[in-house]
């Protein structure tokens, strides 16, 4: 391996692939394995690779509690939070051409709604609150005549913060509108019951969830029924509503990564926990350091935080010998910080400041003290450099200067 | 990243041993020192340059420079690397360096030209300030 002296806290970004999950998709490869297209009808080979495929599918459907016949297979959560947005947009058009997000979500329903913006749609964007969260009333407030579908996330990626999916949908089903959810970060971190949720279509990925990557799932609700408009065609697969020989190696990564999620995810979540518990103590020891997200309605698996007076991307190369991501604008391309940090009204020097520590399965207690520990180190020093640290040891309140902008 | 090897070493060097590449603060008040700072921290950066001059001849050498950055590792390191080469220079020698020669030397992609830029012009700021008072 080549990184293992590098801690690895980006599990937000992806998880590696549970070693039970790769050892059972390597049986779907090779001529000794199972490598038949579970189209094929005429013979063994296509029977056992569908066979294979209908078991995962049946894994899948059994973490969220779904009928295994609402599980869409998709490339990934972005293709099917592009299948439900577009799809579902598109089938119902004429019923309404008005749809509700917000300003926090992630890009691959973010762009789905701008391109819809460009067909004709009319899209509102809810703003959260100061702590991450949408809140039901705001989407009662919003829903129109026309509006068709409500879209929105359960948990933040950046943030960790959750929705109450319950009180959304119960809106929603009154009025008589779709309620699709983008959980990529939800499966096997929190409980999801969709045979009480009032959900219509929800997007999962694998690859949050020690599954591999390219692989996801669309749950497409038949109770009642949803309707949404292919975006690829070519053989109908997927009862039409996603064409394309399917990837049963992948597919059974997906579904073995999901029923190991179902029966560990108690521990896994107790484990995670107490890094949650420990980071926020010793971190939150550092003058200046906050929270981004509300506390008290967050995952544990996920902790934003930014450190003012010292700029995110300095502090990533800091921490040189731990991966995590940050808010701050310059490791993008883009020079713009956070989207979802400037979205909860921080000033756009703390969204320059944050960082993404984020905990999984094979995290261990070294890794966190370790990481606690170079951070403190990190911190201090770069404060040392920071002009903005020394006026403000100075007395200076940095929102009266006149800054030279550029 | 496209961080070149003497981006990442020059933002180390300078994290791990403030002191010997002049980390640090000159009074701003005092005759021989001039003061520049640019950016701002909304942006991402801000890179605040002193130099301490002596007059020579009928010009002035800049004899020490001090310096803070706020920002990504580029804008540090773009700073750290500009001290370096301003100390010793006459004013109008340091009026010369241009940004390029911050981007040559640490070899910073398209990207990051926006650091050398500013340190470009947290020293005409400095040497503005320096004039002013003499």
């Amino acid at each position: 391996m080549t990184n293992k002296s590098t801690i690895y806290l980006d599990y937000a970004s992806t998880t590696p692939v549970d070693p039970r999950v790769a050892s059972k998709m390597m049986q779907y490869l090779t001529p000794d394995g199972e490598f038949g297209n579970p189209a094929s009808r005429s013979h063994r080979y296509g029977w056992k690779a569908d066979d294979a495929v209908e078991e995962a599918r049946s894994h899948v459907a059994n973490l969220v509690n779904c009928d295994p016949r609402e599980i869409v297979w998709t490339s990934g959560a972005t293709e099917a939070d592009n299948l439900a947005v577009k799809g579902l947009a598109r089938f119902y058009k004429s019923k309404g051409n008005h749809i509700i997000t917000s300003k926090i979500e992630h890009k691959a329903v973010l762009d789905p709604c701008r391109q819809l913006e460009r067909e004709g749609f009319e899209v509102t964007y809810l703003e959260p609150d100061e702590g991450g969260i949408i809140h039901p009333r705001q989407v009662k407030e919003a829903i129109k005549k026309n509006t068709i579908l409500v879209s929105l996330m359960h948990i933040n990626n950046e943030l960790g913060t959750l929705n109450d999916l319950n009180a959304i949908g119960e809106i929603t089903r009154e009025a008589g509108v779709f309620f699709h959810v983008d959980a990529a970060q939800s499966t096997g971190k929190v409980e999801i019951d969709l045979s009480v949720m009032p959900v219509d279509l929800m997007s999962f990925s694998a690859h949050k969830t020690y599954g591999p990557k390219g692989i996801g799932a669309l749950f497409v609700r038949r109770k009642p029924r949803v309707r949404i408009e292919a975006l690829i065609h070519g053989g109908g697969h997927e009862r039409g509503m996603r064409s394309g020989t399917l990837a049963p190696h992948q597919i059974v990564g997906m579904g073995e990564a999901f029923r190991i999620a179902k029966e560990e995810m108690k521990d896994d979540h107790i484990k995670v926990n107490a890094f949650h518990e420990k980071f926020v103590k010793e971190a939150m020891k550092i003058e200046h350091a906050y929270i981004n997200g509300d506390l008290n309605n967050k995952v544990p698996n996920i902790l934003n935080i930014s450190f003012n007076f010292v700029e995110g991307e300095s502090l990533i190369m800091g921490l040189k010998d731990v991966a995590v991501s940050s808010g701050s604008a310059c490791t993008s391309a883009s020079l713009e910080p956070s989207y979802v940090l400037r979205a909860l009204g921080r000033k756009d020097e703390l969204a320059h400041s944050s960082i993404r520590f984020s905990f999984g399965r094979f995290t261990n207690d070294s890794e966190v003290n370790e990481t606690l520990s170079i951070l403190h180190n990190v911190v201090d020093r770069l404060r040392q450099l920071s002009p903005l640290w020394e006026m403000h040891l100075d007395g200076i309140d940095l929102d009266t200067v006149k800054w030279d902008t550029h | 990243m496209a961080y070149s090897k003497k981006v990442v070493d020059k933002f180390e060097n300078t994290l791990n041993n403030p002191q010997a590449f002049n980390v640090g603060r000159f009074d701003p008040s005092e005759e021989n020192v001039g003061t520049g700072m640019v950016g701002a921290p909304a942006c991402g950066d801000v890179m605040k340059l002193q130099i301490k001059c002596e007059p020579s001849g009928n010009t002035h050498i800049i004899k020490e420079v001090k310096f803070k950055t706020y920002g990504c590792g580029s804008a540090i390191a773009s700073s750290s690397e500009l001290v370096e080469m301003l100390i010793g220079k006459t004013l109008e020698e340091a009026k010369e360096i241009k940004n390029k020669e911050i981007v040559d030397a640490l070899e910073l992609p398209p990207i990051k030209i926006h650091c050398s830029v500013l340190a470009e012009d947290s020293i005409k700021q400095a040497i503005e300030d320096y004039e002013s008072k003499q």
